[in-house]
């Protein structure tokens, strides 16, 4: 069985700080208000990075999730 | 096993219009008496039709949900009813789409077919209570629901207790999530989801919520059975569905009228104005399309999907002739903008600043490219709030701007229409864009 990792945001939770944008250019843009605009689908490879990116989120509003595929 | 009869309900027709809900509203301007209700629709079948057997009615006779999106009400049910524990039965008669008045009407003139209809929901899912949402702005409408459940409890006639509350009125609390976050003791905003409700609803019970025309139907299909409900209906869809009709037409008002009925064919009941171009199907959080791409179409989700709308909650504004589009959906997206929950900063920034690209196309005074600033934004805020609003205030702007195309160019070349230079009385035909004095959340 394979599974892949999914970005998700809570919308309510998150204040726009940016931060994910910082640590993760690859997989996450801000708009222009400053909120992050997310790729659904996690590469392997951006495995720690998204990690990385879910942990500075200082509203917990970031999220990685095992999706089964 | 109970035995609907078919056929037991004659009820009148007129071209696309085809009067069950509505049966007797032209005789009487008051609410339907708990005798005269029964009367006219003989007693609902409570404590004489099985679980079993109402879910498949329901499922059978191809219910689909009157609220705006439009999901099969058995699968619903049967959902429901699937989860282990007691259920919990929310009616939703909100409406705060400020173009609609189907609901209230419903509520106005048949309270017990709503009340039918959340008794009998509550035996067929399992539930323990029931509970009728209302906007807490419609004092009047409060009074009569109350009226009508107090008669139901001298007659003893519901096992499962129905409590009606009074809801903050904004845009966003008829959300379901709202409703249920109201009921187990929040505001009136929408929650992030999952949990979906039929998961973890009201005091974490799974919960079953439809809109009240939904469990109006709900009851005579009870009534007179699946076969009868879906006699009814054309183009795939079955029953009947009320419809608000409004703008350039005659005789604006509440139409019941056959699903899958075209929108012209819905329209003409309200005599359409030969001279109107555009409509807004759905309301607010609708669509805008020219009268002549859409007036064949049936005023179905499958039906509309081409001409990318969707029924919504059946209302359908036909735009007077010397009107101007644009600036009718730059006030409700005004109105929109400033209906959010101000929770998910897509929607709290990318509203109003749509709103104002709108507003400098309108009046013809762009400030750089409005149109382009739009189509970017279009593009980027859709499926980004916790709920529906943000979608539904996106899709309104963009369709505005592509059926208004013609006149969106020449506005942002400052050569604004005519229409849109005569100020407000001209133009200010849609209802209530104004936001409601309510502050409260709770």
């Amino acid at each position: 069985m394979t599974s892949k990792l999914r970005l998700t945001i809570d919308p309510i939770s998150c204040t726009g700080h940016g931060l994910c944008a910082d640590l993760l250019p690859e997989l996450i843009e801000l708009d222009e208000w400053g909120y992050p605009i997310i790729g659904d689908s996690v590469p392997p490879g951006l495995a720690a990075h998204a990690r990385r990116a879910v942990n500075a989120c200082p509203s917990l509003a970031l999220r990685l999730n095992r999706a089964a595929t | 096993m109970s035995r609907p009869v078919a056929g037991q309900l004659a009820a009148p027709q007129r071209g696309a219009e085809l009067r069950r809900l509505t049966l007797g509203w032209h005789h009487s301007d008051r609410a339907a008496t708990l005798r005269e209700h029964a009367d006219r629709y003989g007693p609902a079948p409570l404590g004489r039709i099985s679980r079993h057997d109402l879910l498949g009615h329901v499922e059978a006779a191809g219910l689909t949900g009157r609220g705006g999106a439009g999901f099969p009400t058995g699968t619903k049910m049967r959902t429901v009813a699937s989860k282990r524990g007691p259920a919990v039965v929310v009616a939703n008669g909100m409406e705060s789409e400020p173009a609609s008045e189907k609901d209230q009407a419903l509520l106005a003139r048949a309270p017990h077919l709503v009340l039918d209809g959340i008794a009998l929901a509550a035996e067929a899912v399992g539930a323990s209570e029931a509970h009728l949402c209302l906007a807490r702005t419609r004092d009047w409408l409060i009074d009569i629901v109350a009226a009508a459940v107090g008669e139901r409890q001298q007659a003893g006639l519901d096992r499962v207790p129905v409590s009606v509350h009074d809801l903050p009125h904004h845009y966003v609390s008829s959300e379901e999530t709202s409703l249920v976050h109201w009921l187990n003791g929040g505001e009136a905003k929408p929650v992030t989801t999952p949990p979906r409700p039929f998961e973890r609803g009201v005091g974490k019970r799974p919960t079953l919520i439809d809109n009240v025309e939904t469990l109006a139907h709900v009851a005579l299909i009870a009534r007179y059975g699946a076969r009868w409900f879906s006699e009814a209906g054309r183009a795939g869809a079955t029953g009947t569905m009320l419809t608000t009709v409004t703008g350039a037409v005659r005789q604006p008002g509440v139409y019941e009228v056959e699903a899958g009925a075209t929108v012209a064919g819905v329209l003409s009941l309200a005599g359409l104005d030969a001279g109107s171009e555009a409509v807004l199907i759905g309301g607010y959080f609708g669509t805008w399309h020219d009268i002549s791409a859409v007036g064949g179409l049936p005023l179905t989700a499958a039906g509309l999907k081409q001409a990318g709308g969707a029924p919504g909650a059946g209302v359908l504004f036909a735009l007077p002739p010397g009107s101007c589009g644009l600036a009718e959906a730059a006030r409700i997206m005004r109105f929109l903008a400033s209906q959010g929950a101000q929770q998910c900063g897509p929607c709290m920034f990318g509203l109003p600043a749509i709103s104002d690209d709108m507003a400098q196309l309108a009046a013809g005074r762009p400030d750089g490219d409005p149109l382009g600033r739009m189509q970017r934004r279009f593009g980027v805020i859709s499926g980004r709030g916790a709920c529906r609003h943000p979608d539904g205030a996106v899709r309104m702007a963009a369709s505005a701007v592509r059926t208004f195309a013609a006149d969106a160019h020449s506005h942002a070349r400052r050569r604004p229409c005519l229409a849109s230079h005569r100020g407000g009385s001209r133009t200010s035909i849609l209802p209530v864009p104004r936001p409601w004095a309510e502050q409260e959340w709770r």
